[in-house]
């Protein structure tokens, strides 16, 4: 057991970075929710972005060219489903795994032409003096540009949901469509935007998982973060500040127990290995004592003349 | 007539008439771990699927299903397949070994072949590689080349393919290389890229220069080639769009033969339930070009050592050695039998940490 071989720079810098897909996936399934819609198609909208997002950075040569590819080819596989949704009125869970097995196979046909390419690099924001700050330079100020966006995204979407008018309407499209459409907002109209701004989160994190995580593109590598991204929204019980503390948790203990299995920590590895899931489900769990309830409308159907 | 009268004869017509067409035709079916093209494991039982298919054209035909969990949903998938009429089927990851098993007492007349297990029945084989006489020659390269003396390895689940890997390749750097260390991480996944990916930075950020892996993705490659300065190794397929570097190296399956001949042996009514386990000498495990980031003299000792496993020479496992809690393993001069293998469940001596239960 060798505790010193593990940096905690490194670490704390490694798990931020572990964090953000989550985050951007998560936060726009919260979004989503918020507005009664129920869309399981995170892990679909999230590959498609990777894929999009790792395609248009190889041909441009621009990873930022690239994440913002991801966030159309995830807004526009998000447009099927609000589609099928809020125009065909179909069943929003079955129309959610549907999305997400559409896009895992489309995606693995668009990326045929990508596998072993290495993309161009996002680079560092320059923080100029900030960066040499001893440990804190390190950990917050060396990342790239998105990985703050997710950051910054988080607060926004509390406040907007919290503070502003459009807020106000878009929990009010969830609680109550019927309401809502009672008052003249059009409720089909606002979900699909939500939907679409999920859509666009999703391709973000997918897009991070391929051009800054891996940085690769292999079929199928979200691997899951989809439904971990879905899991987090609920036992977040659908609150910004509480998701970003799960995606940290998250996250962080799957950085920290690959670290202690390298530093060869006397824990058994099976129990480390469970150790993510099972803490941030505690955690979360204990938080959500105070009764935070999901979107009275979610996942339910509207139309106008029922 | 009503268009759903003629779509249903319509539909009955195909059925019908699929159905003829298939009789004439041996089905084989493929039940695979991760996506055909993750450019490791699956992708290489895949390369061995249309080897199966360029042989004999019009007289097969292959179906597969890839990301199939291990557990219960293979058993699914498996018991769809044989229900599909499948005359032979590939299973490809030792965790369908039970439901391998359970569906095949179902099907007594469909042919089973599980890769990588050890139960049998009258309809199942097993068949797997020796993937350890190429972690032998990972280990040389990787003891001779690391500057650290820290060698990292990603491991998927503790199984005894994957011990016996680790093994053969702690020998075998140790040899070279008395001070090394081998830093062991458990990913508890085959596929993953990001996991992977993860676990290839956290031991590089702990000072290893050499990454071996047994999970089945090239996001370690990647991570290792962001990182400079590291070389790895392409596992279970070349994974030659890494080389010269990091990946000096690789172990390559090569299934093709193995499945030609068994679904030749399906068509002639001569198959039978058997155990198969070649090696580099037979064929089924390559060694896949050394680059020039491999010194020429590690290099001729490295394919010296291949020669020598080839033709039988020499064992990967040969003894002295002992297992790591100090009792006796092998006796001088004495090599590993196959049943010692195929079960083992202790690292050899001189490696740390526990193998997780």
């Amino acid at each position: 057991m060798d505790l010193s071989a593990i940096n905690p720079v490194l670490f704390v810098a490694g798990f931020l970075v572990a964090a953000t897909p989550l985050i951007f996936a998560a936060l726009g399934e919260l979004v989503v929710e918020k507005s009664g819609v129920l869309n399981l198609g995170v892990e679909g909208m999230m590959i498609m972005g990777a894929i999009c997002g790792f395609a248009t950075a190889v041909e441009t040569g621009s990873p930022l060219l690239g994440f913002a590819a991801a966030a159309v080819g995830g807004a526009l596989l998000s447009l099927l489903f609000a589609f099928l949704t809020q125009i065909t009125l179909a069943n929003q869970v079955a129309s959610g795994l549907a999305l997400t097995l559409f896009g895992l196979g489309f995606s693995a046909l668009l990326g045929q032409s990508y596998v072993g390419i290495k993309p161009p690099r996002l680079a560092e924001v320059n923080f100029g003096p900030l960066h040499d700050i001893p440990v804190l330079g390190p950990v917050l100020f060396s990342h790239d540009i998105i990985l703050y966006l997710g950051f910054a995204l988080v607060v926004a979407i509390w406040a907007m949901l919290k503070f502003t008018r459009a807020g106000l309407i878009l929990r009010a499209v969830g609680e109550s469509h019927d309401a809502a459409h009672a008052l003249g907002y059009k409720v089909v109209r606002i979900r699909t935007l939500a939907i679409m701004f999920g859509g666009a989160c999703a391709g973000l994190g997918g897009a991070y998982i391929s051009l800054i995580r891996v940085p690769q593109w292999t079929e199928g590598m979200t691997a899951g973060v989809g439904w971990i991204a879905l899991a987090l929204v609920v036992f977040a019980s659908w609150k910004p500040w509480r998701l970003l503390l799960g995606a940290y948790l998250f996250g962080g203990i799957t950085q920290l127990q690959l670290n202690l299995q390298g530093a060869g920590v006397a824990i058994p590895v099976e129990y480390l290995a469970m150790s993510p899931y099972i803490i941030t489900i505690l955690v979360l769990v204990v938080l959500s004592a105070d009764k935070s309830s999901a979107p009275a409308s979610l996942g339910r159907t509207f139309h106008a003349s029922s | 007539m009503k268009l759903s009268t003629l779509l249903a004869s319509a539909a009955l017509a195909i059925g019908l008439a699929g159905g003829a067409y298939a009789d004439d035709k041996t089905k084989v079916g493929f039940v695979f771990v991760g996506p055909v093209g993750d450019g490791g494991w699956t992708y290489e039982h895949n390369q061995g699927r249309l080897a199966v298919e360029a042989e004999f054209g019009d007289k097969v035909e292959t179906v597969f299903v890839e990301n199939v969990a291990e557990g219960p949903d293979s058993e699914r998938v498996m018991t769809q397949m044989a229900l599909d009429g499948a005359d032979l089927i590939f299973t490809t990851s030792f965790g369908y070994m039970d439901p391998t098993i359970n569906v095949a007492a179902k099907f007594p007349n469909v042919k089973f072949e599980h890769a990588t297990g050890y139960k049998r029945a009258d309809n199942v084989s097993t068949y797997s590689a020796r993937f350890y006489e190429g972690r032998a020659i990972q280990g040389h390269i990787a003891g001779k080349m690391t500057k650290s003396n820290i060698i990292g390895y990603i491991g998927s689940f503790p199984i005894p393919e994957v011990i016996r890997g680790i093994n053969s390749a702690y020998i075998h750097a140790k040899k070279v290389n008395p001070d090394v260390e081998f830093k062991i991480v458990w990913a508890y996944t085959w596929f993953d890229p990001a996991k992977e990916a993860d676990a290839a930075k956290v031991l590089i950020e702990q000072g290893a220069d050499v990454v071996l892996q047994h999970t089945d993705s090239t996001a370690p490659q990647a991570a290792a080639q962001e990182a400079g300065n590291v070389i790895t190794f392409g596992q279970a397929s070349d994974m030659a769009q890494y080389a010269p570097m990091p990946r000096v190296s690789s172990i390559i399956d090569d299934w093709a033969p193995y499945y030609v001949a068994r679904t030749k042996a399906v068509m002639d009514g001569t198959w039978t339930s058997t155990d198969t386990w070649d090696g580099i000498g037979a064929g089924m495990v390559g060694i896949g070009d050394i680059t020039d980031a491999v010194p020429a003299d590690v290099k001729a000792e490295a394919l010296a050592l291949k020669a020598s496993i080839a033709d039988g020479s020499y064992h990967p496992f040969t003894g002295p050695l002992k297992k790591q809690d100090g009792s006796d393993f092998l006796a001088d001069g004495e090599t590993a039998d196959d049943g010692t293998l195929a079960g083992m469940n202790f690292y050899v001596e001189g490696i740390t940490g526990d193998i997780p239960n």
